[in-house]
């Protein structure tokens, strides 16, 4: 990670060696100096847990920071002693289903608030708001109440089911994330959709035409943060899915070192990374949109 | 049911007539072929979902239900098929599923917060007086027995629990905890087990003894103080209560030891002379009670404010953290010309890249005692979260690491946003860097940053995982095992509702409320200093 010195380099010949050092090192050196700390803080914990996830003993008390040797055999035993492919499936479905469902449902309804105006719109608008002020997980003892008795009327939806956890996270698909939205659909010139309903194209043409290419960043971003949230959802999904084959992989991880902490921290770390995975995929490619995104959604509020 | 308006929600609707009184602005009259064909489509698998909701609804005589998804359906019909409600064919799907899962919760957290629903406390008098009486049944010599199946109406590990009863004569019955009625339908076998029956998924052997215990405590009530309990897996008997209500007196009598219970109902159970009681009671409304246990009962309202100030604390204190953390790499990195500079990005956002929920428990690993990476490598044996401020320090400092990438990311961008020229015309004037920054640099930083630390302290002040992940809310110390040293307010709720050997619902609910108002008064008034409520006018 040592960077070249770029002043070196390229540096008048007029200049003794010295004095170049001294202005390089007031100009740029101790940037890299401060950034060497900042990232040795940033990495050794995602070292150790590469380290760990390698490491042939696979337990906690062997595990260095510096990875000691290179082997399979933890990966092997997760996906031998642990229902881990059906953990992972399930973490990635309720995290891809609510992030597509969530931007589908928030693009619509950020389309009316920005395009539309009709009675009841500012208190929507207010009261998705205020609704946040109240995180869906706080009402979790009245969600498991609720779902105590739909799970008798619909097994298909109730606790240990896919279906039921999902419902309750839709719920929550009208966010804070629709204000984003909203902000950003506010910046595509009406002109635009206004023409194309003079051509002939109807709301729902516009918007799926027009609107939606326009808007692709939000919809990255928003994808991206229901995306993260959801695979790293603990709280409701502990208290919904309690069956060993029904866990999202976080909760089987949980589990996992939860009762054998020493002895099973090899799989562990090779479940973390595979947890990661995703996220960093997700990350790599849209990194783009995200600062520019972030910081949109920032000044909106 | 409200599962399937989603499917309702992309419908390409063939719009409003172009009347410039409709709320939806000038439309074409008619939409494509192919979208009024989806249309259709979605509305038929809609409705599909619609008779599947009813169904058990039906079975379940549920005529609230019923009617409740006929207004549901009938909406959806009226919005989509409608000309006029342009808007409404954008809001309906999210905001279905906003009432049902997140607006209808919030209010049943409301109503149970001033009840005092927990385990004993979980049906209403009638079935509590059933459940004791049926539960002190005992054998008589001359009682039937009965071939006993046992049933759920729902998941076969968590549904509630029916008995399937054939007597002598090959009748069927089945018994839940309301009664006994008759079983029309039902497959027998000869040994007069019932095999199948409309409605009810038959456990099996592995099944029905998973749930053991909770069959032990079941029992039939069959009216006059008897009732059928189980003896074994696959026999029941029919006796008399030993303890019997009496509604003279509202309270129950044990005919063999003449103790008398009787009924408190401003408690909701039944109370002996000596203040026992019986484990069944009822669900009462005891009005603000559980509010004013935490906040004048002094062991509680110590645990509380205890709890309240630490969680004030954490939440101020990552935020601050990550902001200072955030901003400074943001500064350093803020330069035109640096070498490696995208590689130092790279590296400075991976743990924000990383899944939060493993790396919680990853920090907790590496705090261990006997085997964590910190005590290993420094050559010490310290319980780091066996120590109540050492255990803060280490959710604060795992949470800084999780944190700053989003700051520096937001900061970088809001940096970028502010011209150079400003601090360097600063500079010119006279300004040393660090007054360039405090005074020009700084403010303009802060008006995109407020609502992003306001979001970021609200976010950390419910935030579950960094806690439980890593203490689970402890070290607790030995006189009170319910509160521990890094426990949040949402740590505490989530304990006393689903970590305790009795769930108390009424005081986690109450609980619930509480963090809603603290939040609501931190929000309403940073929000008002924001402007975020101007843009509803735009």
């Amino acid at each position: 990670m040592t960077v070249g010195d770029p002043e070196t380099v390229r540096a008048p010949h007029t200049r003794s060696g010295a004095a170049r050092f001294a202005l390089w090192a007031r100009r740029l050196g101790w940037r890299h100096a401060v950034m060497l700390v900042v990232v040795a803080f940033a990495i050794f914990p995602v070292m150790f847990v590469v380290s760990a996830a390698l490491n042939p003993l696979g337990t906690l008390s062997s595990a260095q920071l510096w990875p000691t040797g290179a082997s399979l055999d933890n990966a092997r035993d997760l996906f031998r002693n642990t229902p881990f492919t059906t953990w992972y499936a399930n973490s990635l479905f309720f995290a891809a289903t609510n992030a597509a469902v969530t931007v589908l449902f928030s693009a619509l309804a950020a389309y009316a608030f920005s395009r539309m105006r009709f009675r009841g719109r500012r208190v929507g608008l207010v009261g998705l708001l205020v609704i946040q002020m109240f995180p869906q997980f706080l009402a979790i003892v009245a969600i498991y109440l609720m779902f105590s008795t739909i799970g008798e009327l619909y097994p298909a939806v109730g606790f240990d089911t896919r279906w039921g956890l999902l419902l309750v996270y839709l719920g929550g698909a009208l966010s804070i994330n629709t204000w984003l939205m909203k902000g950003f659909f506010d910046t595509v010139p009406k002109e635009l959709d206004e023409s194309a309903q003079i051509d002939g194209a109807t709301h729902a043409q516009v918007f799926f035409r027009i609107m939606l290419p326009l808007v692709t960043p939000v919809l990255a971003i928003v994808a991206l943060l229901v995306f993260v949230s959801t695979i790293n959802e603990f709280l409701m999904a502990s208290v919904f899915l309690r069956d060993t084959d029904a866990k999202t992989l976080g909760l089987g991880l949980y589990q996992l070192v939860a009762s054998q902490r020493n002895a099973n921290f090899g799989m562990f770390a090779v479940g973390a990374l595979m947890l990661s995975l995703p996220t960093l995929i997700v990350f790599w490619f849209l990194q783009r949109y995200i600062s520019d995104g972030l910081t949109a959604g920032a000044v909106k509020g | 049911m409200a599962a399937s308006s989603r499917d309702g929600a992309g419908a390409p609707s063939p719009g409003a007539p172009a009347r410039p009184p409709l709320p939806g602005g000038r439309f074409a009259a008619h939409g494509s072929l192919a979208g009024q064909l989806v249309r259709i489509a979605l509305l038929s698998v809609f409705t599909a979902f619609g008779v599947w909701a009813v169904l058990p609804l039906y079975v379940a005589g549920n005529w609230w239900g019923i009617g409740l998804v006929a207004v549901v359906v009938g909406l959806v019909y009226y919005v989509y098929l409608s000309k006029r409600a342009v808007p409404a064919k954008y809001l309906v799907p999210g905001v279905v599923f906003l009432l049902a899962f997140q607006i209808l919760p919030v209010l049943y957290t409301m109503s149970t917060s001033v009840t005092n629903l927990s385990d004993g406390h979980r049906s209403d008098k009638a079935q509590a007086i059933a459940a004791i009486e049926a539960f002190s049944v005992t054998r008589d010599p001359d009682s039937p027995e009965y071939v006993l199946t046992v049933a759920t109406t729902g998941d076969p590990g968590t549904g509630e629990l029916a008995f399937l009863l054939t007597d002598g004569e090959g009748h069927a019955y089945v018994g839940t905890a309301d009664g006994l009625s008759d079983l029309s339908g039902a497959d027998v076998d000869p040994a007069g087990k019932v095999t199948d029956a409309f409605g009810y998924t038959i456990l099996s052997p592995t099944e029905v003894n998973a749930r053991s215990d909770e069959l032990q405590e079941f029992a039939v009530p069959t009216g006059d103080g008897a009732g059928i309990r189980s003896s074994g897996l696959s026999s029941a008997f029919e006796g008399s209560a030993v303890r019997v209500y009496d509604q003279g007196c509202d309270c129950v009598t044990d005919t063999e030891t003449g103790e008398v219970h009787t009924a408190d109902d401003e408690r909701g159970a039944f109370y002996n002379e000596d203040g026992q009681r019986l484990a069944q009671g009822w669900q009462v409304n005891v009005g603000l009670d559980n509010f004013a246990r935490f906040l004048l009962n002094p062991t509680f309202a110590g645990s509380f404010f205890g709890i309240l100030l630490w969680n004030l604390v954490f939440a101020a204190s990552v935020t601050g953290l990550v902001f200072v953390v955030g901003l400074a790499i943001a500064l350093t990195l803020h330069v035109p010309r640096m070498r490696g500079r995208v590689l130092y990005r790279v590296l400075v956002i991976l743990p924000y890249a990383m899944s939060s929920l493993a790396m919680f428990l990853l920090w907790r690993d590496m705090f261990n005692t006997d085997f964590g990476l910190f005590n290993r490598m420094l050559g010490l044996q310290i319980d780091w979260l066996g120590d109540v401020w050492t255990a803060r320090a280490a959710v604060i400092l795992a949470n800084v690491w999780l944190g700053y990438p989003y700051m520096f990311l937001v900061a970088t961008g809001a940096l970028q946003a502010i011209p150079r020229e400003l601090g360097q015309a600063a500079q010119i004037d006279g300004a040393g860097p660090w007054q360039a920054f405090r005074h020009v640099t700084l403010p303009l930083l802060m008006v995109a940053m407020t609502p992003i630390l306001i979001a970021t302290f609200a976010f950390n002040f419910n935030n579950f995982n960094a806690v439980w992940l890593i203490t689970r809310g402890g070290p607790f110390s030995p006189d009170n095992p319910t509160a521990g040293g890094t426990d949040l307010l949402i740590t505490y709720t989530y304990r006393l509702a689903f970590n305790e050997a009795t769930a108390q619902y009424g005081y986690a609910a109450a609980l619930s409320v509480m963090i809603f108002l603290i939040v609501s008064v931190i929000s309403v008034v940073s929000l008002s200093r924001s402007k975020a409520l101007k843009e509803v006018d735009r």
